[in-house]
């Protein structure tokens, strides 16, 4: 029948099981808590590569600025945590007690008001999804209902990620500047920095990550979904059928900049900190090529993607710093030169054919083996 | 901000920080025409523009030290063969980059900016092993220094005067060679109409080849005359490659002369939001100011009305 | 909406439309008035402004000034997507489906409704959608094609599947934009049938180079030259407008 009204075909089961199987199992098992740690921070692009792989590889619109909602997301999170590292009590030896410690060294006396609501966790929490929906609202509707798109779109992103970053750094007293925001202890009053918070944490992001990717899935399934591939293909003629194309792009952008965000919140809880570096340019565009390298039309592909981009990051410029840089630009050479569909794209075409011969050579060989047993006429 | 400022003081820092900015100036016009040129004519985005004009400025940093040691009557008059050695440079890495790589991605525009990132990451880590991670700094001949007193409260710094000029000079020569020279309009046909260009005998992939290398070529020019406002270290090429996106968006990709009054006006407001404002929030403000003008005219300042 | 309406009112009413790029008239004060249920084909030779006078009906084009009221409605103020949700379905002259989607799916998303994101994101695939696809599917003969991807279908096919796409919109204006262009013998013979069906109980507007298939279809002619109307009316009387055979069909 035309509707296949499963959520997963077989071999995305196949891959969400696997996942499913590989992070809530075989790493917890496996790797000690530092590197579970590791593997924490990693998953955390992977938010921002399912966002991706709805609004760039379905959707047709490369935004290289997915690190200020990364960034935004993680400095909500982190405004609360700092807020709450550093109570009167905690700061008594600063000149103006009660506010975090890089303001009193900016000579900065009272909480700025943006900070104030960041003292309640229930609205650092709505404000780490509801800030950057908001500000990807405004720069999609200015954008795409004036019809930029492509490569101005693309540029255009990646000047807010510069602004955004230079606009961190100048005003430290407000933001804490380049170092961004250190220290974190305490989430509602539970120790973040131990081992066993850790855990949790790890548990709760996976989570969160599955939430997601069943989001993404759903959807992809939707009509909207389908519109999103029609309008990369025919933009016109998916106007002409009576849809407004900006306000699809719109959702697109806005999902993938909270998806984004999820992901940079869990950063700050993760590794402890929130800092510009996480924002600009450079980390917006690795975050493409994590998602172009999972395979930019496969949500799966972008968790891949993130996990073993970063993977690879880590245990090579550890060991070989000047290789890494040649390495990572080769790799994004190679993946749009000779694989635009990433490792994703590879098992598909290469891999899953020859399991699926593998396992049909196997099943009729038992078949002709009854054959063969049958009596011959 | 402008309080403490009487009105004819005001007139006198403008002009200051205007011809201050001219350096600026110059090597945005530089690079925003490399860019606009391949990304105009050909609908490439090269990200890793910013690593051809420093290549240009590593080559002007070598031909200084090499005519300091080697021959040192030379020095005054070293920046002319830097400049050329800084295009030719450029330009043949061009060659090869769109040899090796940029051919198999016409009509893949969004795929050229993400492999070209890349090749900005390989030349960037090249730089690093063959120059070091210290940033180096070129020494201007003495005529260079200094500045022209043009009335009680202007000086003009000279090296700025002179790399305007320059700039003016290649400004002209590349539309000479747009628009008057056979192969400007060889490169035009093939914009126009590949196929029929290609129809008519014009051998496109060579006409694609030269055109991306004039476009790396001018950055690398943009290199020589960046080595005289910053120093030149392995990520330095980075930090110009969104301002100048910006510069060629804002004028209408498609206007040579729009790009150029863009690079004006951006590098005019920066530089004199630089005097009132620390340097951070008068870049913040400038590109915010861009973008904003660009969300309201996304065809940027010079476009046509056309059929499309 | 069609209160006050009456029986002499025009569907469509272009009257002074002009359009110029970059003050090139490519439409210049053009008037034309089109019934219900009427056929009109538009013909002149290349460069006259035929389709751009179909982009300026269908808002893909901006008019530099004039009206073009559909059932009243005035369309130059309205997007693109709101003046088909008005009832005017376009056609464009190369074939524009969506390859990376089955035909079922290209189908599917002209059908009317759920065209907002909420609307999409809820849409469901009921009865009534399946039913309506099967139905077109079967008028543009590419019923037992539902699960093939588009673009594995010939340029014919793909003709038809745009020309399925808009009926499903039920328009009731119909612009077509070279309909039979770049079509075999027997695609062609197959698509002037298909047309023939799907023009009834709506108006037509259509572009077209085939002279006979002109004569088959055509309730009234307009002959553009230069953005302008060079002859109207019936095909009979356009052939034998000496104006018009020296322009077109003269050669």
């Amino acid at each position: 029948m035309i509707i296949n009204s499963r959520f997963f075909n077989r071999s995305e089961l196949i891959g969400f099981l696997a996942l499913a199987v590989l992070l809530f199992v075989i790493l917890p098992l496996s790797v000690d808590i530092f590197r579970l740690n590791l593997v924490a921070k990693y998953l955390t692009y992977a938010f921002v590569g399912i966002g991706l792989v709805l609004c760039w590889g379905y959707g047709g619109i490369l935004s290289l600025g997915q690190g200020v909602f990364f960034g935004l997301g993680g400095y909500c999170m982190a405004m609360y945590l700092k807020l709450e590292a550093s109570s009167v009590e905690n700061t008594k030896i600063q000149s103006t007690p009660g506010i975090p410690d890089f303001m009193d060294w900016n000579q900065i006396t009272s909480l700025p008001f943006f900070w104030k609501p960041f003292h309640s966790f229930p609205v650092a929490l709505m404000a780490i999804i509801l800030v950057p929906a908001i500000f990807s609202l405004i720069i999609g509707a200015a954008m795409f209902k004036r019809r930029v798109g492509g490569v101005y779109f693309a540029i255009i992103t990646q000047a807010i990620a510069a602004i955004m970053t230079i606009l961190i750094v100048g005003q430290q007293g407000y933001t804490g500047g380049i170092n961004g925001i250190t220290d974190l202890r305490t989430l509602h009053g539970w120790d973040i920095r131990t081992d066993h918070a850790k855990y949790v944490l790890y548990f709760v992001e996976v989570v969160l990550l599955f939430g997601c990717i069943v989001a993404a899935q759903f959807i992809r399934l939707t009509k909207l979904g389908r519109i999103l591939v029609a309008m990369r293909e025919q933009e016109d003629r998916v106007r002409f059928s009576g849809y407004s194309v900006a306000n699809f792009k719109i959702f697109a952008f806005c999902a993938a900049a909270v998806f984004a965000a999820i992901g940079g919140a869990m950063f700050t809880l993760e590794v402890g900190f929130m800092s510009p570096s996480f924002v600009g340019i450079v980390p917006s565009i690795e975050m493409v090529i994590y998602t172009a390298v999972g395979g930019r039309m496969s949500i799966f592909g972008a968790v891949w993607g993130a996990l073993l981009v970063n993977f690879a990051k880590t245990s090579l410029s550890e060991s070989f710093p000047q290789l890494w840089l040649f390495g990572l630009g080769a790799l994004f050479i190679a993946v749009v030169l000779a694989f635009p569909n990433g490792l994703s794209g590879i098992w598909a075409d290469h891999i899953q054919p020859r399991i699926d011969r593998l396992l049909a050579s196997r099943r009729p060989k038992s078949t002709n083996y009854v054959a063969d047993g049958a009596p011959a006429e | 901000m402008f309080g403490d400022y009487s009105i004819s003081d005001l007139g006198a820092i403008l002009a200051m920080q205007g011809f201050a900015g001219l350096i600026l100036f110059s090597v945005y016009v530089l690079m925003a025409l490399g860019l606009a040129i391949i990304f105009g004519q050909m609908g490439v985005i090269n990200m890793a523009h910013g690593e051809f004009m420093i290549l240009g400025a590593y080559v002007t940093w070598m031909t200084s030290s090499a005519v300091q040691s080697v021959a040192p009557w030379l020095f005054p008059g070293y920046f002319f063969i830097a400049m050329m050695l800084a295009f030719v440079a450029s330009g043949a890495l061009g060659m090869l980059v769109e040899w090796a790589l940029i051919r198999h991605l016409y009509k893949r525009p969004l795929d050229t900016l993400l492999a070209t990132w890349g090749l900005s990451l390989i030349l960037q880590q090249a730089y690093r092993s063959i120059f070091g991670a210290r940033e180096v700094g070129v020494e201007l001949p003495e005529w260079m220094m200094g500045s022209w007193q043009a009335t009680d409260a202007i000086q003009i710094p000279i090296n700025g005067m002179f790399v305007m000029g320059l700039t003016i000079l290649i400004t002209i020569a590349v539309f000479y060679i747009l628009f008057w020279s056979s192969w400007g309009k060889q490169v035009r046909a093939v914009v126009q109409n590949r196929v029929m260009a290609g129809a008519v005998g014009i051998n496109t992939e060579k006409v694609d080849r030269y055109t991306f290398a004039l476009g790396c070529g001018i950055a690398g020019i943009a290199g020589s005359a960046f080595t005289m406002i910053g120093s030149t270290g392995p990520t330095a090429g980075q930090l110009y490659i969104v301002d100048t996106f910006l510069v060629v968006v804002f004028g209408g990709a498609a206007s040579l002369f729009g790009t150029i009054a863009s690079a004006f006006s951006i590098s005019q407001t920066q530089s004199t939001l630089e005097f009132f404002l620390s340097g951070s929030m008068a870049k913040v403000i400038t590109l915010l100011t861009i973008v904003a003008i660009l969300m309201v005219r996304p065809q940027g300042l010079f476009a046509l009305k056309v059929r499309k | 909406m069609r209160v006050g309406h009456q029986p002499k009112d025009f569907l469509l009413a272009v009257s002074g439309l002009t359009v110029s790029f970059d003050g090139f008239k490519a439409v210049n004060d053009l008037s034309f008035y089109v019934e219900e249920n009427e056929i009109r084909v538009i013909i002149g030779p290349n460069g006259a402004g035929k389709t751009t006078v179909l982009d300026l009906i269908c808002g893909k084009t901006r008019a530099t000034s004039g009206s073009i009221q559909f059932r009243g409605q005035e369309l130059t103020r309205l997007r693109e997507n709101e003046i088909v949700q008005a009832g005017v379905g376009r056609k464009f002259q190369t074939p524009s489906v969506f390859e990376d989607l089955t035909v079922f799916e290209n189908l599917e998303i002209s059908y009317p409704r759920g065209r907002t994101v909420f609307g999409s994101l809820t849409f469901q695939r009921d009865d009534a959608v399946k039913q309506r696809v099967e139905e077109v599917a079967e008028m543009i003969f590419l019923k037992d094609r539902l699960n093939t991807y588009a673009d594995q279908l010939s340029h014919g096919q793909k003709q038809w599947l745009e020309i399925g796409m808009l009926l499903i919109q039920d328009p009731d204006l119909l612009m077509l934009d070279e309909p039979v262009a770049g079509m075999s013998v027997s695609e062609r013979a197959k698509t002037a049938e298909l047309l023939n069906r799907i023009i009834k109980d709506r108006s037509v507007l259509v572009i077209e180079h085939d002279m006979k298939f002109v004569e088959d279809i055509a309730h009234k002619v307009t002959v553009l030259h230069q953005g302008q109307i060079l002859s109207e009316g019936t095909m009979e009387h356009v052939k034998n407008d000496p104006k018009v055979v020296e322009v077109y069909l003269g050669h």
